[in-house]
């Protein structure tokens, strides 16, 4: 077809009168370029001719890599794999125009497919990545990365590697307390990755309950069961060429882990009620604040998916092992809510200061956040005194013992928030060492010492064996 | 005049890119304008660097590529080689079109 030809194409049926395929693929900011099943190149708007520098009577017939010129071309030609049931695909990479220019540029490629619904062409665009790529470069700040901010060591380590991580498409699994910005990072990692023009899609596996999750994710055919009235595509065909983020990924149901492991494996959704699968591109980040290890210990997650999730594995320390970070976090949230409840405030008195510095933070960077707004929207003057706070801030040492006694109470809860060894061995030693106090109190008579410890006579004898006390 | 002309190759077409080329066609041309040596050299990796390397070291007179950035092809032209950008098609139709230029 010569390009006299294609100027005469007309689209017929969308409006009143026929109108120019040229000119209305003209009008769209964005290179567009259509070729055959032979790649060779048959039409590109005008935004692609600025872009690569080529005019369409020079294109037309040519082989697409030859205009094109991307990294793609040369590496993975993604329209070699493509048929047309194919699904679009995006691909972030590079071009060098006439110009002699490189360019980053984000291409998606569809197939076209005649009424027969045999393949007849490709569709492709090409965005200009320059300005978006010159605004992240002004939008860098030191101590940070995207939206999260520290300059503790354990931070900084972190965000050396999150750039390298990002770039990846392994599976990642991040850890850390409740408040620590779990989902904060993960959404982080797609927006630094090549998957960021994509879908984020996240998913809470503790807020659903398991008939309706399983669903959810993998999507389920039209009369699949009671109450299927239409197809549903399922959060993993949603995320196709994006994140797909399962947080709380230990609370999610066992036989729905067997089904993660099985996509985790082959990259194929099956549909409730459907035969035929789906191939998703899809990168899973999940996340959860329990200790995976004791719950592979426990028979509570999968020890097989654990492995496949824990490609790698992302720890973010709880804000009292940050130090410094505190500081930070403080004068980024006092900047941050003065300027969106429109007040003069700049700083916190000494007395404000020591009271947040001394304080454990159990809720963690959240629970932080919390606080300042609370006492920025409070604070009338500019400055923050100690009663803008919340009262329970003042109240440390109470707080302290309870949160102590919690994990005491709770050795679930303890085994969250900390390494599981570390744990174990202070717990057993602390009983151990209560029990050894207890019996020198007693002068080793065993029914008071049991007493004192508000223990029954037998649960004292079984773990004194337990310790090896009476060796 | 004997010529030495370089040529990146993508299959058995002039390669799009001048930096993502792993192997290069090398031909002399001598003085009757007839091929008189012509080899094919593969890189250990694409690189635009060890490319313009291979270049002085060989002492081509005569680069024809696809698309290369202006640093490298300043670089060239500053060191005398004759760079013939944009080109696309056969390798084996740009040695003719070469021979007859």
């Amino acid at each position: 077809m010569t390009i006299s030809e294609i100027q005469q194409i007309q689209v017929k049926g969308l409006f009143d009168t026929p109108v120019d395929l040229l000119s209305l693929t003209e009008k769209i900011p964005l290179g567009i370029i259509i070729f055959n099943t032979q790649k060779r190149i048959m039409l590109m708007n005008r935004s692609f001719e600025a872009l690569c520098g080529f005019s369409m009577d020079v294109a037309c017939g040519v082989s697409c890599f030859h205009i094109m010129r991307s990294r793609m071309c040369m590496h993975q030609c993604p329209v070699s794999q493509m048929d047309a049931h194919s699904e679009a695909i995006s691909i972030e990479s590079d071009i060098i125009n006439k110009d002699r220019q490189l360019i980053p540029v984000l291409i998606q490629i569809s197939p076209i497919k005649d009424a027969n619904n045999d393949l007849v062409g490709f569709l492709e665009t090409v965005e200009d990545l320059r300005p978006l790529k010159e605004v992240d470069s002004t939008t860098t700040h030191a101590y940070a990365f995207h939206n999260i901010i520290g300059k503790s060591s354990q931070m900084t380590q972190l965000f050396h590697r999150l750039p390298l991580l990002s770039q990846s498409d392994s599976a990642i699994l991040i850890t850390g307390e409740t408040g620590t910005g779990k989902d904060m990072l993960a959404e982080a990692i797609h927006q630094a990755s090549n998957r960021a023009k994509g879908p984020f899609v996240k998913v809470n596996c503790g807020a659903l309950p398991e008939t309706l999750l399983e669903s959810e994710l993998f999507g389920h055919q039209k009369g699949a069961f009671t109450g299927a009235v239409e197809n549903k595509p399922g959060r993993f065909r949603l995320a196709h060429n994006g994140t797909l983020f399962l947080t709380e990924i230990g609370d999610l149901p066992l036989s729905l882990q067997v089904k993660l492991l099985t996509f985790l494996d082959d990259k194929v959704v099956y549909p409730l009620g459907s035969t035929k699968g789906f191939q998703a591109n899809v990168r899973v980040i999940a996340a959860t604040h329990r200790n995976i290890n004791l719950m592979v210990k426990e028979k509570k997650f999968r020890e097989d998916l654990m492995f496949r999730l824990n490609v790698v594995r992302l720890h973010l320390p709880p804000l009292r092992e940050r130090g410094e970070d505190i500081r930070l976090i403080m004068d980024h949230f006092i900047h941050v809510y003065a300027l969106r409840f429109k007040k003069d405030i700049h700083r916190l008195t000494k007395e404000s200061l020591k009271i947040l510095m001394h304080y454990p933070f159990p809720g963690n960077v959240r629970e932080l956040r919390n606080c300042i707004e609370y006492a920025v929207n409070i604070c009338q003057g500019n400055e923050i005194h100690p009663t803008h706070l919340p009262a329970y801030l003042a109240e440390t040492e109470f707080f302290e013992k309870k949160f102590r006694m919690e994990e005491n109470q709770n050795p679930q809860i303890s085994s969250t928030t900390m390494p599981m060894e570390t744990k174990e061995k202070t717990w057993a030693s602390l009983e151990r060492n209560m029990i050894i106090d207890a019996l020198i109190q007693s002068k080793g008579r065993r029914n008071k010492a049991a007493e004192l410890l508000g223990w029954g006579r037998s649960t004292l004898w079984r773990k004194i064996k337990f310790y090896h006390i009476d060796g | 005049m004997e010529k030495k002309i370089l040529i990146p190759l993508f299959e058995d077409q002039v390669a799009p890119r001048f930096d993502l080329a792993t192997e290069v066609f090398i031909v002399t041309i001598g003085t009757d304008e007839q091929i008189t040596e012509k080899r094919t050299v593969v890189l250990p990796r694409a690189s635009a660097e060890d490319l313009c390397h291979l270049i002085l070291m060989e002492k081509i007179d005569t680069v024809i590529c696809g698309g290369i950035e202006d640093e490298y092809y300043q670089f060239l032209k500053w060191k005398k080689v004759s760079v013939f950008d944009s080109v696309m098609g056969s390798y084996e139709e740009a040695v003719k079109f070469s021979i007859s230029f």
